[in-house]
């Protein structure tokens, strides 16, 4: 009897509910929140150097216990999470008004002008974000600064190309095609119809990327090219925590959870919107 | 067929060319003086003098590109400026290392996304694929450097099963070899099997469907043969290229997990080129990279073409 259930329900559930994207959208929430009250209230001082209290276990007036300088974890949490949240938007917005006008410059332009475009974007992908954001460390001293731009011009190929492949669905069909017969200029044309189609695809990669980015900061704040201290960042928060797994292995399991809950939420919500956006993909997924 | 790769080498040249101003622009021309930065502020003007002409740097920037590239095409990746050792042999010792780490991590990941990808399809609408599905969601979830650290946690510190850090070559002591290199390998493999999980899953979803699989089953084949004979084929195509781009990612990803098990790799070399600011390393080592990303790509292309005869003609 459950055993017949369980497909249909599951199934029910998938379709009404879409799961995907109430979890998602509830783990980003908790992101944002966490990081919007951490303007106006953290339990501690993140960045207060207490040696009194170092390395202090949970409880004891410490949710989370202490690290090695004697913060607060919670409060390093929760300013962490501001961090990683300017990151993601700096990186995603660069990579987003670098790479959709140049995917619907090369959805309406000539084919070969198209084709130039996104053969010079695919050279992009031979300098993932890692490697640019350390090359730019190299060249002009790490900073939050050259984590976002690396990992925002990292990400422009991936916004350019699903650009440019809505842009050329939208080229060619009829209503498109009118508006051209119309007198329309191509530009015109590009504004008024194929920017207001492609916005879903937008908004589902600027989900995903949004992940990637929090990964990327992440690895380069625990590299030591991301954010500098002492601002508190998840990245670091794991460097530190290394030395002392041997004595104090939850330092790395909290900021471990919170990047994972994070890029678990950003990618949820980007499948969850993608199966809203177009549900004739929830059958296949 | 000959056309494409005809076309694809020439795509590739160009990029190699491109790339390389590039990494050269960024690491010779932006910095300034590489003489200056790898001195630092407090070294007097004449020392830094002296390294210029030393080293060349002295001469305009385009016969410096030039001499660099010259010597990138002939192997030779110059001096470095801070140890006054040749480049070049330090590379190739780590590439290895690296290039070690990258398959081992490979193999782990094509161990855990095949049959868990396949499983997930087939069973995609029952419980146990969709708690599959959601454990390969968390995977995707966690960089690898934080598995790195909670393998660390389990493995080293609390079973004392496998050593927390340190590299051996193979040849030198194999079981020690075989020890330390689990731990990072299983930290990135695991983590690329997540992704590759999923994409593994789509494709075979994919050709669950074909008209193909149908008859296959309607001549008579059972479910799984129809599938191993036929399907997996034709799901090979997307996956083939998502693993080439994950190999890409895992020589990227390797740079974060040299770091966390201390494995004298590639990645380790380029950190601490920057920490001694030492830009040729730093550019050497870059390039030595991003060609090797262009590469695979290029490999990929060329594959998937070999796998699926319908794009020969296609291109």
């Amino acid at each position: 009897m459950t055993a017949a259930l369980a497909p249909a329900v599951a199934r029910g559930w998938r379709r009404r509910r879409n799961p995907s994207l109430v979890v998602g959208a509830v783990l980003v929430a908790l992101v944002v929140l966490t990081a919007l009250v951490s303007f106006v209230w953290t339990p501690h001082d993140p960045t207060f150097v207490e040696a009194s209290v170092r390395l202090r276990g949970p409880g004891s007036g410490y949710w989370l216990g202490t690290d090695k300088f004697g913060h607060d974890v919670v409060s390093q949490l929760m300013v962490g999470a501001r961090t990683t949240l300017f990151v993601g938007v700096v990186a995603v917005s660069v990579a987003a008004v670098l790479g959709v006008p140049l995917g619907l410059l090369a959805g309406m332009a000539p084919r070969w002008t198209g084709e130039l475009v996104m053969r010079l974007l695919d050279l992009l992908l031979a300098f993932p974000a890692l490697l640019l954001a350390i090359m730019l460390g190299a060249a002009f001293g790490a900073s939050t600064l050259t984590a976002m731009v690396a990992i925002g011009i990292a990400t422009v190929p991936s916004f350019a190309r699903i650009t440019r492949s809505g842009t050329l669905q939208v080229m060619s069909t009829d209503y498109a095609l009118a508006a051209r017969a119309a007198g329309r200029r191509p530009s015109a044309v590009a504004v008024r119809h194929a920017l207001p189609n492609v916005a879903s695809l937008v908004i589902v990669q600027a989900s995903v990327s949004f992940a990637i980015a929090i990964l990327s900061e992440a690895a380069l704040s625990f590299l030591g090219f991301g954010t500098p201290p002492p601002t508190p960042s998840w990245g670091r928060m794991l460097q530190e925590s290394q030395e002392l797994l041997f004595v104090a292995p939850r330092l790395a399991l909290f900021p471990g959870i919170a990047i994972a809950l994070a890029v678990l939420g950003f990618n949820l919500l980007g499948d969850g919107l993608r199966d809203r956006f177009d549900p004739r993909l929830e059958d296949q997924r | 067929m000959w056309v494409t790769v005809l076309q694809r080498t020439a795509i590739l040249a160009a990029s190699l060319i491109i790339a390389s101003v590039v990494v050269f622009a960024v690491l010779a021309v932006l910095p300034g003086d590489p003489a200056r930065v790898a001195l630092g502020v407090n070294a007097t003007e004449e020392a830094v003098v002296r390294l210029r002409e030393q080293f060349g740097l002295d001469r305009p920037l385009v016969v410096q590109y030039a001499d660099w590239a010259g010597g990138l095409l002939r192997g030779d990746l110059g001096t470095s400026y801070v140890s006054k050792s040749p480049v070049g042999p330090q590379v190739a010792d780590r590439l290895q290392v690296t290039g070690i780490l990258v398959l081992a991590s490979m193999l782990v990941a094509l161990v855990v996304a095949l049959p868990a990808g396949v499983v997930m399809a087939v069973r995609h609408r029952r419980l146990s694929g969709l708690l599959l599905s959601a454990v390969s969601q968390v995977g995707v979830a966690v960089p690898a450097f934080l598995a790195g650290i909670l393998l660390i946690t389990v493995f080293a510190v609390r079973l004392r099963w496998l050593p927390a850090n340190g590299w051996t070559p193979p040849a030198a002591d194999p079981v020690m070899f075989l020890e330390q290199l689990t731990l990072p390998a299983l930290s990135l493999g695991l983590v690329q099997g997540a992704v590759l999980t999923r994409y593994v899953r789509s494709a075979i979803l994919d050709v669950l469907h074909e008209d193909y699989l149908r008859t296959a089953r309607a001549k008579g084949l059972t479910a799984g043969r129809a599938l191993v004979r036929h399907g997996l084929r034709n799901a090979a195509v997307p996956v083939v290229t998502v693993l080439g781009l994950q190999l890409a990612t895992l020589l990227i990803g390797a740079v974060v997990v040299e770091r966390v098990f201390v494995v004298p790799g590639l990645g380790s070399l380029l950190l601490d080129g920057v920490a001694d600011r030492d830009l040729l390393v730093v550019r050497d080592v870059v390039m030595v990279l991003v060609v090797a990303v262009l590469l695979v790509n290029f490999l990929v292309d060329l594959l998937y073409v070999a796998i699926d005869p319908r794009l020969r003609r296609a291109r």
